[in-house]
């Protein structure tokens, strides 16, 4: 490892010691020798194990839910409806003041993706409550389901949430989240070139190696410890605690090392359930994802749909961009509300451009619930950005490195949402790959800087 | 009904035990336990056999038998069957490899079930207690099958046997499709007899017979095998899944048969 | 439910239990064993984070009945460290930053193990062949080859 102090060298003591040096994972000598305690690592005696019904439909109507046959299965100890949890409706972002309620625990005379969770059996083996769940009798209505974001949009197409009305997301803001910067069409009337792109992604699974669980065990004393992998620990506790009804100090919630998560392992989604069934129960339970459960079940990383129209000059300046994004929720909100918001800050990219115009919205539709995944809101929006930057320097026949150089942030510049650059190290970084990447550019490039006046 | 496993030495027995309901016969484990995993609980009862000659080979005046449990990985390393050795090494990574059965082979649905499709080309015959059936018979109702496998048998083609797995990721990758063939070929280079089988094509692995009958009296040149490769998606119905869809699959098929053919 | 004998070493310890017929192997070890070293990642055989060695041979245990395993010699992460002294497999992994989250580690040393104790001087081809059943989905894999490759010098410094 390497550490470049010759950059920003007159901007802070040359005093670093650990920064730099390699030093050893404090984990990694319990995962080589097979120590290292992950929450499934644990049994408990008496424990259940939980699986759940799940809808085999898109959108339905669920005209009624028969679960007298579960319920006489052998091994079987408990089957949970909506009815059973205390408080069915909720939304993670809650907890930040971001609503409405727009999602069950339970499904509740309606689901609206396939895979919602329907019906929770707890029985004395997993294999029990795998046969319990095959006896447990749902009759559905099926209804017309949405799956494309434009059609979602589309007046007259069926509505996927009713906690919300409508298939987009109402920020404050209105239909979306907006930044306005400079005057945009006359941006785009002064330009020399306008190029108009569209980009799409699909829906991405972290797909971690461990997949999502926990265990929760009654302490006898009307408290639950909770093991988890959540990677949202007090988040998840809050959320709990809301869906339960008990008091957080009723809540005990153990982490640790969690198997893989990048960002699979912050919804609020196996934990509540699994705490009420051990606590009308009386007895430990296990909630662990199968594979497919996590692959089909688990959110994705939304699919997006970026639309980048850009005004530039023949010397390689941007003068105006217009971006338009999609972030696709799925049936419920999620993180998503969110990372469309999250899309709006980060466009227009680091470059500085005097006309920004950008709207993000997001959708509804009838497909697997999406949430975080790293970077969630901006990587497929940087991804569309960058390309849009190669095909622009292609357009006016510039070196697409350089193109950048003309066009990044530097410190002192004001952004779109008018939060003034500060620490840009931009230029710095590309000097860098320029030099490493043996892709050399003009030597007034390499001269540049990000905070030096007139570099 | 929980899961149990009744073990038995001999396939008489064993076959005895698979007539009641709910049971189902256990090889290496690989298709049989993933299902039991997954929450199939349609099978209660697993059934496996002991019996010796399931995991022999014997090789002799170019006849090949290969018992039903054995593995692709003693398949890779057995010194007689080095021609075959890139078939089986085709199949998971090498603990599958370790578990993985030329029995189970034979069940295993798309896209899985490559050395089936080297089976298929080599016209392998299927054994059962007390009798055989050739492989393109038993794979057409390999569902209504209740009775053991016990062994595959073929005789080894001089030379021409040639094997192609497609697969977006490597090593170990589940198949794109998968292409084996058996080919003789006159004095003059021109094509005599072809057996060409695909995998990943249908639900099961299936012979390209308009493809092998376009071959016949051809040689083994671009232009030799343009009918043959015009011919290659005959018939076929290839499956949509998360490694490919059907149009993708029939789309490539040519462009790889034509890579095999003139490799 | 009827409950079956299993017998047979583990880490070269006689380990004896009785178990429900059809448990796997992994959760025979994990839940009655008490060895969580093997982990659980798909128990679909396509991961394998549940790698084990059986008599010398890579096995899933996810996919293993244990029933089966009566009389046999069976190696796990937890048991290839002696008197505290990592195996070099573990040290180099530990070096090499192999690890990340952890997970895929036990049957990626596993893997690994076995290769070397076939093939003692792997070209990296053979070891990317060797870890070819087992997914990581941090690392990228580099680290992972690179540290089998290291541990596979340092033995045959250590046997010259």
């Amino acid at each position: 490892m390497e550490l470049r102090k010759s950059y920003f060298a007159d901007q802070r003591k040359d005093d670093l010691h650990e920064i730099g040096q390699p030093r050893p994972r404090s984990d990694s000598p319990g995962h080589v020798t097979g120590k290292t305690a992950y929450f499934a690592d644990r049994n408990f005696p008496g424990m259940l194990h939980l699986k759940m019904v799940r809808s085999p439909h898109h959108h339905a109507r669920i005209r009624s839910i028969d679960t007298s046959e579960a319920e006489k299965h052998p091994g079987v100890v408990k089957v949970l409806t909506a009815k059973d949890v205390p408080h069915n409706v909720y939304t993670i972002l809650i907890l930040i003041q971001i609503g409405p309620e727009d999602e069950t625990v339970l499904a509740d005379g309606k689901v609206r993706w396939k895979g919602e969770a329907v019906v929770a059996v707890l029985a004395e083996t997993e294999r029990a409550a795998q046969e319990a769940a095959a006896r447990v009798k749902v009759d559905y209505e099926v209804l017309p389901a949405v799956f494309d974001m434009e059609e979602a949009l589309k007046p007259g197409a069926p509505i996927v949430n009713e906690y919300h009305g409508r298939n987009y997301y109402l920020y404050d803001s209105g239909e979306c989240r907006k930044v306005r910067f400079g005057d945009v069409e006359a941006g785009f009337a002064g330009a020399d070139h306008v190029l108009e792109q569209t980009y799409q992604s699909s829906p991405i699974e972290h797909a971690p190696t461990e997949t999502t669980g926990c265990i929760v065990a009654p302490e006898g004393n009307d408290r639950f410890t909770c093991y988890t992998n959540t990677q949202a620990m007090f988040f998840t506790l809050d959320n709990a605690s809301i869906i339960l009804q008990m008091p957080g100090n009723k809540l005990h919630f153990v982490g640790g090392t969690v198997g893989g998560g990048f960002g699979g392992k912050v919804d609020v989604i196996v934990e509540p359930i699994a705490i009420l069934g051990a606590k009308l129960t009386g007895r430990p339970v296990s909630f662990i994802y199968s594979r497919e459960e996590e692959m089909q079940i688990s959110s994705p990383r939304a699919a997006e749909k970026v639309v980048i129209k850009d005004g530039v000059m023949k010397d390689g300046r941007i003068v105006a961009r217009k971006v338009t994004g999609y972030t696709d929720a799925g049936a419920y909100s999620r993180h998503s509300p969110y990372g469309a918001q999250k899309g709006a800050g980060h466009y227009p990219g680091p470059y500085t451009i005097p006309n920004v115009w950008i709207d993000t919205y997001c959708v509804y539709t009838n497909r697997t619930p999406s949430s975080a995944m790293r970077g969630f809101g901006v990587t497929i929006g940087d991804f569309a950005l960058e390309v849009q930057m190669d095909k622009l320097a292609r357009l006016i026949g510039m070196d697409p490195l350089e193109f950048r150089f003309i066009n990044a942030y530097r410190d002192g510049d004001m952004k779109a949402h008018r939060q003034p650059t500060e620490g840009a190290a931009l230029i710095e970084c590309m000097q860098e790959a320029s030099r490493t990447a043996n892709w050399p550019v003009a030597e007034k490039f390499m001269a540049m800087s990000s905070y030096a006046k007139g570099a | 009904m929980a899961l149990a496993l009744q073990t038995f030495s001999t396939v008489k027995d064993a076959n005895a035990a698979l007539k009641a309901a709910g049971t189902r016969y256990l090889g290496g484990g690989t298709l049989v336990v993933r299902a039991a995993n997954e929450g199939d609980v349609s099978v209660s009862s697993l059934i496996r056999s002991t019996e010796p000659a399931l995991s022999a080979i014997t090789v002799s005046g170019g006849k090949v038998r290969i018992g039903a449990s054995v593995t692709m990985a003693a398949i890779a390393r057995h010194p007689d069957l080095a021609s075959l050795a890139h078939a089986a090494r085709a199949v998971g990574g090498p603990a599958i490899r370790n578990m993985a059965t030329v029995g189970g082979n034979l069940f295993a649905p798309a896209p899985y079930g490559d050395f089936t499709v080297a089976l298929l080309a080599l016209d392998a015959t299927v054994n059962i207690d007390d009798g055989e059936l050739p492989i393109e018979t038993f794979l057409a109702k390999r569902e209504s099958n209740h009775a053991i496998i016990t062994a595959v048998g073929f005789t080894f083609p001089a030379d021409g046997f040639r094997f192609l797995k497609v697969s977006r990721i490597k090593p170990k990758g589940v198949s794109v499709l998968s292409i084996a063939a058996v080919l003789e070929q006159a004095p003059d280079g021109t094509v005599s007899s072809a057996r060409i089988a695909l995998g990943c094509m249908a639900d099961r692995p299936m012979r390209a017979t308009a493809a092998e009958k376009a071959l016949l009296g051809r040689t083994l040149t671009s232009d030799g095998i343009a009918p043959t490769l015009a011919a290659a998606g005959d018939g076929t119905s290839p499956v949509t899944d998360p490694i490919a869809s059907a149009w993708y699959r029939n789309e490539v098929l040519p462009v790889h048969l034509g890579r095999l053919l003139l490799g | 439910m009827a409950k079956v004998p299993v017998q047979f070493t583990l880490n070269g310890a006689e380990k004896a239990e009785f178990i429900d017929s059809g448990t796997t192997l992994l959760n025979a070890l994990r839940d009655k064993i008490g060895d969580t070293s093997p982990k659980g990642g798909c128990h679909q055989g396509t991961c394998g984070a549940c790698s084990v060695i059986i008599d010398g041979e890579l096995r899933l245990s996810c996919l293993t009945l244990a029933e089966t395993c009566n009389g046999a010699a069976i190696t796990t992460t937890s048991g290839l460290s002696e008197g505290g002294v990592l195996h070099p497999l573990q040290r180099a992994f530990l070096d090499a930053f192999a690890t990340q989250c952890g997970f895929c580690t036990s049957g990626m040393i596993m893997a690994a193990k076995v290769l070397l104790d076939h093939t003692p001087n792997p070209s990296r081809d053979e070891v990317v062949e060797a870890l070819s059943g087992n997914i990581c989905r941090c690392t990228g894999y580099e680290p992972i080859i690179q540290a089998v490759l290291t541990a596979a010098r340092s033995n045959s410094q250590n046997a010259a």
